[in-house]
């Protein structure tokens, strides 16, 4: 091939609707095939199957929980607090709803099995994800009826650190904090009176 | 007598012209040093960037020696960098020059951002130098948090927790999001693994890659000055910048001085005050990480403060979020949101003064706010607005002002 004739090819061909073809054909199938290629490296950020097994669900001892006493146990990497709350910490939660962003459960935080006014399956015991919804810190309990610092008024719930933000006993969030949403509960069932799994959702229940 | 030092200057050229022959160097000698013409009113802001390439290589090359004794593994890393500090000889030292390299790194960046704003030096034809450089920054923050996480203390720990859920905030995908980057249900071992991988090797290319890149930008418009007045325009009959002398050895020489007294600095906080009270490295990192137990205050090493309190300012995790990433993106409009016919504050009129002033007092009180665990709402949030004040009201202020006539030629 002479060098004039190698220099052909460059010219504008006589009908460029051909070559816009073949140029966008190749871009699309060169574009999948990156895709695909990176598929594997995105992927294997992922968690692996390694902390999947890790991540399995949690059978924990209730039997000898004081009335007002909380318990903490580790759930995926998250501390999950389990609390038998008295009669007069249930009576305190009606009180609350006028200084709660969202008193009535509304938000996607918790089974349909716990969005009720306790916010739980059995009326006294919480289980919950005590993880701050903000930032993920893990809040003070400060379970008593007296004034704090930050709230003159306190009723008793938990109280982050972090940033301020303020639950009450049954997890549901203050309003004008920097968390929106209420704390996390997460899927438990009772297998019977003494045990709490923490993972499994109860029979029936989606 | 002359004779040796002919023979050793002969054998120099002929090396010198051996290796021109060959590659480009020689031209890229002339184009970036000892031809570029950089106006000659350069003043003490002028060090700043200099001094930013300084510690570029002071992290890469104790970065490198610190990569031989560390142990990028949960259960390893906090006490191979204990190790690091006791056993290794002289890796106090070494690790010291990184830390507080990293702190000294975001003052010389912030002072030389604060030089562009004084002097326009982002205004047309420069954007893409400061495009370039706000991105820089950006990828020095990942950089420096990625750092941050790797001794595995307690404030890494909970640092990587509260920055990673930060992205939690995005709607639909959020919890996937932060799964994926985490590599785990909670910040793990993964997590630790990917972001040395990232510290010691990704970011640093990137990072590079975009410094050339800076310099490359800056190199082709030609460097601003304290007076804003366009160098280029003034040319002699050799068509060299009236204004302008050559990089090397004038400027060279300069920063050389520069570089003494910053290290005169720097060797004072490495040997005196490594910790920086707490600032440089935080009192709960010298704790190994514990995911059961909460630091009472999980407050962010300094730089990263003024935007911590914007986060804090809002009631609302997306919005808070949205907020704080607004504060550093809107620096990349900055070319067009300055309106103002003149470049340097020296000419422009009182508002820019003013507003310039504000914005930097908002930006060290919201950096002090951001500190604190109990700073009033209504500080953070009149702060906040006026951080923001500044760049959206920059077209209105930057227009109305009466500016002051530009001289021809740069003065001193």
């Amino acid at each position: 091939m002479s060098e004039t004739e190698t220099m052909d090819s460059l010219q504008p061909p006589e009908d460029p609707s051909r070559r816009r073809l073949l140029t966008a054909a190749t871009g699309v199938v060169g574009g999948a095939g990156v895709a695909a290629a990176a598929w594997p490296f995105l992927s294997s950020l992922r968690p692996s199957a390694k902390a999947k097994i890790v991540g399995a669900p949690v059978e924990v001892f209730i039997g000898n929980l004081e009335p007002g006493q909380m318990q903490r146990v580790q759930w995926r990497g998250s501390t999950i607090g389990i609390m038998r709350r008295t009669d007069s910490m249930l009576a305190q939660l009606p009180d609350l709803e006028g200084r709660l962003r969202d008193p009535n459960s509304q938000t996607d935080q918790q089974p349909e099995y716990a969005a009720n006014a306790h916010r739980s399956l059995r009326p006294e015991i919480l289980v919950l994800n005590i993880h701050c919804t903000h930032l993920g810190c893990i809040p003070q309990v400060l379970p008593e009826i007296q004034a704090q610092p930050f709230d003159p008024d306190w009723r008793g719930g938990f109280f982050c650190p972090c940033h301020r933000s303020r639950f009450d006993l049954a997890g549901r969030v203050y309003s004008g904090v920097p968390a929106a949403l209420n704390l996390l509960v997460p899927p438990y069932s009772f297998p019977d009176d003494e045990h709490v799994t923490i993972g499994v959702d109860p029979e029936g229940a989606a | 007598m002359a004779k040796p030092a002919s023979n050793l200057d002969k054998g120099i050229e002929n090396v010198t012209s051996w290796v021109n022959e060959r590659t480009s160097i020689g031209d890229f000698w002339k184009k970036h040093l000892s031809e570029y013409y950089a106006p000659k009113n350069f003043n003490l802001w002028y060090f700043f960037g200099s001094l930013s390439l300084l510690v570029l290589v002071n992290q890469i090359l104790t970065g490198i020696f610190l990569t031989m004794h560390y142990k990028p593994d949960a259960e390893l890393a906090f006490a191979s960098v204990e190790y690091i500090m006791r056993d290794v000889q002289w890796g106090w030292l070494i690790r010291y020059m990184h830390t507080t390299g990293a702190s000294l790194f975001f003052a010389v960046v912030y002072l030389h951002m604060l030089r562009a704003l004084l002097y326009g030096s982002y205004q047309k034809p420069r954007e893409l130098v400061w495009i370039l450089g706000v991105t820089i920054y950006l990828v020095l923050m990942a950089e420096a948090f990625m750092g941050y996480v790797l001794p595995w203390g307690q404030m890494s720990y909970w640092g990587a927790q509260v920055i990673i859920s930060l992205f939690g905030a995005v709607p639909y995908i959020g919890d996937g999001l932060v799964e994926w980057i985490r590599g785990d249900f909670l910040v793990a071992d993964a997590t630790l693994t990917r972001f040395f991988a990232l510290h010691v090797i990704a970011l640093p290319l990137v990072l590079l890659g975009l410094v050339v890149l800076h310099l490359a930008a800056l190199h082709e418009v030609g460097s601003n000055n304290p007076d804003g007045v366009e160098i280029k325009q003034n040319k002699d009959e050799q068509g060299r910048p009236r204004d302008g002398i050559p990089f090397h050895p004038y400027y060279t020489v300069k920063d050389i001085f520069g570089a003494g007294i910053f290290l005169l600095i720097a060797a004072f906080i490495i040997f005196f005050w490594p910790e920086g009270g707490g600032y440089f490295i935080e009192k709960d990192n010298f704790v190994a990480a514990d995911p059961l137990v909460t630091p009472e205050h999980i407050i962010p090493v300094w730089y990263f403060t003024p935007f911590y309190a914007i986060l804090q300012a809002v009631p609302d995790k997306l919005m808070g979020v949205l907020l704080m990433g607004a504060a550093v993106l809107i620096l990349y409009i900055v070319p067009w949101l300055d309106r103002s016919p003149v470049r340097s504050i020296r000419y422009r009129g009182w508002m820019s003064k003013v507003m310039l002033a504000l914005f930097c007092i908002a930006f060290l009180r919201l950096g002090m706010l951001g500190v604190s665990s109990d700073s009033s709402e209504i500080e953070l949030r009149l702060w906040t607005f006026v951080y923001f004040a500044f760049f959206i009201l920059m077209p209105i202020w930057t227009r109305i002002e009466k500016t002051k006539p530009v001289p021809e030629r740069v003065t001193h």
